[in-house]
């Protein structure tokens, strides 16, 4: 075995020629890439561009067709991910891989809890947990059941449990996507001592921004294939990355059109309840396109939620077009012409046991049923496969379990409900979170779309650019309030993010 | 989607979906041939209508066991509902001497446990295992209270008519579970109330965001189970005669056994009328052949367990290999 040098030091872990082919998809082809100790390498890619596939490779899931991963110059091919953490390499999946009734140094130490004659060790236990904990400069009582901790710190968790493995190659996949601005600078910190401790990381993520914030090089990847690494991203730009992503420019993603504005849509007046930390008020008119933005925690969900009746309202008057309603209920908003798309797809937004069909129709079910409970087998079937042509939905047949088809189709299916519907005003909320980029460009044409036709569009989202890009009026929400309403021209990320930030002092554009 | 891609899927689903619709109608079916053959006394009419009318109670309130448990719920409570309600029945047509009116209060009393049910688990949020376990304890304990701890004889002959009587040669019970069958299978199936309850059971945020009123379906199954299970119990003191207080060794268990032998999902969102009746038929022939066998109940309640663990099993491969 050679020693690597220590000026031009050999990849840590590196794919060669890593191919992987399922029943009638190519996911992978001839991908060859490697990443040094101390680099932390950006993985990006559209939805179904190979990531998690590549992922899988590397820990041991899926063992590649042809082609193998090479640790410090050795070929390794893994069996299992136990084969894989035993030679010093680990993948943090977006779905936390912890037992939620047990501690966190239960966890830890998952599998090889020390113990005296078959009884743990409880004390030992703890303090080498603690230990582990303060070397990513977190302070979590080791005693504590996971399922308590906020997701953040069961990420941390995660990675630590990854590091008492001894793990040397740590890719992270989406770390920041459940997180607030807080939670992701600490993350980042984290990423950074990694760095320094001499792991190789790789960091799959559809953020721009923090891809340029931590990483040093990125490797894209397009369609199961290898399509450019960045040694360096010095002097590399956004569009260039996104560029290389999709294959194509995509110049004008948010696809905006001003439009004639003048009717209101929705109008809601002082509501309060949990969540909000001050009576919230805020108008969309008919047409118009309003970005609702705030970090993770400043109300933006519970906001809509709470106009939507899927929470008790405490106080407060919704008006939808010059009618004011009662909302108590989902039902009720609906009922008045007010459609919502959750936030948790897989929480609140699809039915998983359910065909595409099923999915699509539930909202137009009710309506729709001959005396108005048997159900219009001929009509739905012929709703769904129009939605499906018009929102341009990538299934096989209307029949498809929604559960198989991408994030994208699957929030495209979502929306696709409402479309049958004589929808007055739509809340959105996060609707292209964990989406690709080119189905994210065809939900903002979908939303332009419904706006044209008078609609009035509230869509709230912690992805800035996408807040300011989409909206014809940018709302911003900070500590469970509505701090500013900023017209589209004025919002500069800049400004924006300043009034959005907790720490910063009240001031800028109040709310009319 | 081009003509030719849409027709190839078609086919291939349509495969899969006789399967998923009726793999273990299949099953009964080979099963049916099998005991046929190989035991002796099990192909002959009598022998088969005695077959379904053992099972039409566990039949009918498998119907709306389905509902249950395809909204995600299930309930315990069925079995002394049964029971409860054959006493109650007994009782009010002994003291009033009409019929009708003893049946109908047996049902009412079904009913009334049923909507009690629903509203503690729909509106007060009790878990569904926890609530359907106390009223079927306090329910059971009814029956025994009201019948004094004995059977109830019924003298009015007209009591007897809907347990044993026949009509085209079919006792009227299996008539009763075969109605119920066509009833609740298209209202599972055709109607919006089935097919929200199907949602529900999916994904129960999804359907209350969606606009489905959640709280206000479960009720109704739950009353609808009640007011089944009441009749059911109707039925069976008819066919006995007589109100018996002991509830049907563990009917609810059988019931929800037949559900999921038959491939309803205990977690919900996945069933149909078809996995009902398979599930009620198979538990039926092989009850029925073991008793033809003189095999020994203790030998039976083994076999029936084993039974139960291979359908969920083979359930778990179905859902793997999709």
């Amino acid at each position: 075995m050679t020693v690597p040098e220590f000026s031009s030091p050999a990849p840590a872990v590196e794919f060669r020629s890593v191919s992987k082919t399922f029943p009638g998809v190519r996911a992978l082809g001839d991908v060859s890439f490697g990443v040094r100790s101390g680099e932390v390498r950006a993985l990006i890619g559209e939805n179904g561009a190979g990531k998690s596939t590549l992922l899988k490779v590397l820990s041991g899931v899926h063992p590649p067709d042809a082609g193998s991963v090479v640790l410090d110059g050795r070929d390794r091919v893994f069996g299992s991910t136990w084969e894989a953490l035993d030679a010093g390499v680990a993948v943090i999946y977006q779905e936390l891989q912890l037992v939620p009734e047990m501690s966190v140094a239960e966890n830890l130490y998952l599998g090889h809890l020390p113990s005296r004659l078959g009884v743990v060790d409880r004390r030992g236990l703890h303090e080498a947990a603690r230990r582990d904990l303060e070397r990513l400069g977190e302070e979590i009582d080791p005693a504590v059941k996971v399922g308590r901790l906020p997701i953040a710190q069961r990420q941390m968790v995660e990675i630590a449990k990854a590091l008492t493995r001894g793990a040397r190659v740590l890719a992270l996949d989406e770390p920041t996507s459940s997180l607030s601005s807080r939670e992701v600078e600490r993350l980042f910190a984290t990423v950074t001592e990694l760095k320094r401790n001499g792991c190789a990381v790789l960091y799959v993520t559809h953020r721009m921004d923090e891809l340029f914030r931590v990483c040093d090089s990125a490797t894209v990847l397009r369609d199961g294939r290898h399509v450019e690494t960045f040694p360096s991203l010095e002097g590399v730009s956004h569009d260039l990355l996104v560029n290389r992503m999709v294959g194509r420019n995509i110049e004008d993603v948010f696809d905006y059109r001003p439009s004639a504005r003048e009717e209101i849509a929705m109008e809601v007046v002082g509501v309060a309840g949990p969540g909000l930390s001050k009576p919230a008020s805020f108008t969309v008119a008919k047409g118009e396109v309003v970005g609702l933005f705030g970090l993770i925690g400043a109300g933006r969900s519970e906001l809509l939620r709470l106009v939507f009746g899927a929470e008790p309202m405490q106080d407060g008057v919704v008006k939808v077009g010059d009618r004011q309603v009662r909302i108590s209920s989902p039902n009720d908003s609906i009922r008045s012409g007010v459609a919502f798309c959750p936030e948790d797809r897989k929480k609140d937004g699809i039915v998983p046991t359910a065909s595409v069909l099923e999915n699509l129709n539930l909202v137009a079910r009710g309506r729709t049923a001959r005396l108005g409970f048997v159900v219009d087998d001929s009509w739905e079937k012929r709703n769904a496969q129009d939605q499906i042509e018009r929102l341009g939905i990538r299934t096989p047949s209307v029949a498809q379990k929604i559960v198989n088809l991408s994030g994208g189709n699957q929030q495209k299916t979502i929306l696709a409900r409402w479309l049958s519907e004589d929808v007055t005003a739509l809340l959105l909320d996060e609707p292209t979170r964990g989406v690709d980029v080119g189905a994210k460009s065809e939900i903002y044409a979908i939303i332009r779309d419904l706006a044209d036709r008078g609609v009035g569009v509230v869509l709230a989202s912690s992805d800035l650019p996408e807040a300011i890009g989409v909206a014809d009026r940018l709302l911003v929400m900070r500590e469970g309030a509505v701090v500013a309403s900023i017209p589209r021209g004025e919002a500069d990320e800049e400004e924006v993010l300043r009034l959005a930030l907790p720490a910063s002092p009240d001031s800028g554009v109040e709310m009319a | 989607m081009t003509e030719s891609a849409g027709s190839r899927t078609t086919s291939l689903s349509a495969v899969a979906l006789v399967w998923e619709r009726a793999g273990m109608l299949v099953v009964f079916a080979v099963l049916f041939a099998a005991c046929s053959l190989f035991v002796e006394d099990f192909f002959s009419w009598v022998n088969v209508k005695g077959l379904a009318l053992a099972v039409s109670q566990i039949g009918m309130v498998g119907c709306t066991m389905l509902f249950c448990l395809a909204s995600g719920d299930f309930d315990l409570s069925v079995g002394s509902v049964v029971a409860c309600s054959g006493v109650v029945a007994a009782v009010v047509t002994n003291a009033a001497g009409s019929v009708l009116l003893g049946m109908s209060a047996g049902v009412l009393v079904g009913g009334a446990v049923g909507l009690f049910n629903g509203v503690v688990i729909a509106r007060f949020r009790i878990n569904a295992l926890i609530a359907t376990l106390a009223t079927m304890q306090v329910v059971r304990g009814l029956g025994f209270i009201i019948s004094g701890g004995r059977a109830v004889g019924v003298t009015n002959s007209g009591f007897f008519v809907l347990g044993t009587s026949s009509f085209l040669g079919i006792p009227t019970p299996v008539w009763v579970a075969l109605v119920c069958f066509a009833v609740f299978g298209f209202l599972l199936q055709r109607t919006t109330f089935g097919r929200n309850t199907l949602a529900v059971g999916g994904n129960k945020e999804a359907a209350r965001l969606s606009g489905i009123p959640v709280a206000r379906l479960k009720t109704i199954i739950f009353s609808m189970q009640g007011l089944m299970a009441g009749f059911a119990g109707v039925v069976l003191a008819s066919r006995m005669t007589s109100g018996q207080p002991k509830p049907p060794e563990m009917f609810e268990l059988q019931v929800i056994s037949a559900c999921v032998l038959g491939g309803v999902a205990l977690t919900g969102g996945v069933g149909t009328i078809g996995c009902v009746v398979a599930g009620v038929l198979i538990m039926g022939v092989v009850e029925n052949a073991q008793n033809l066998l003189n095999v020994p109940t203790f030998y039976q309640n083994v076999v029936r367990g084993l039974i139960l663990l291979a359908a969920v099993m083979l359930d778990q491969f179905k859902n793997r290999a999709r």
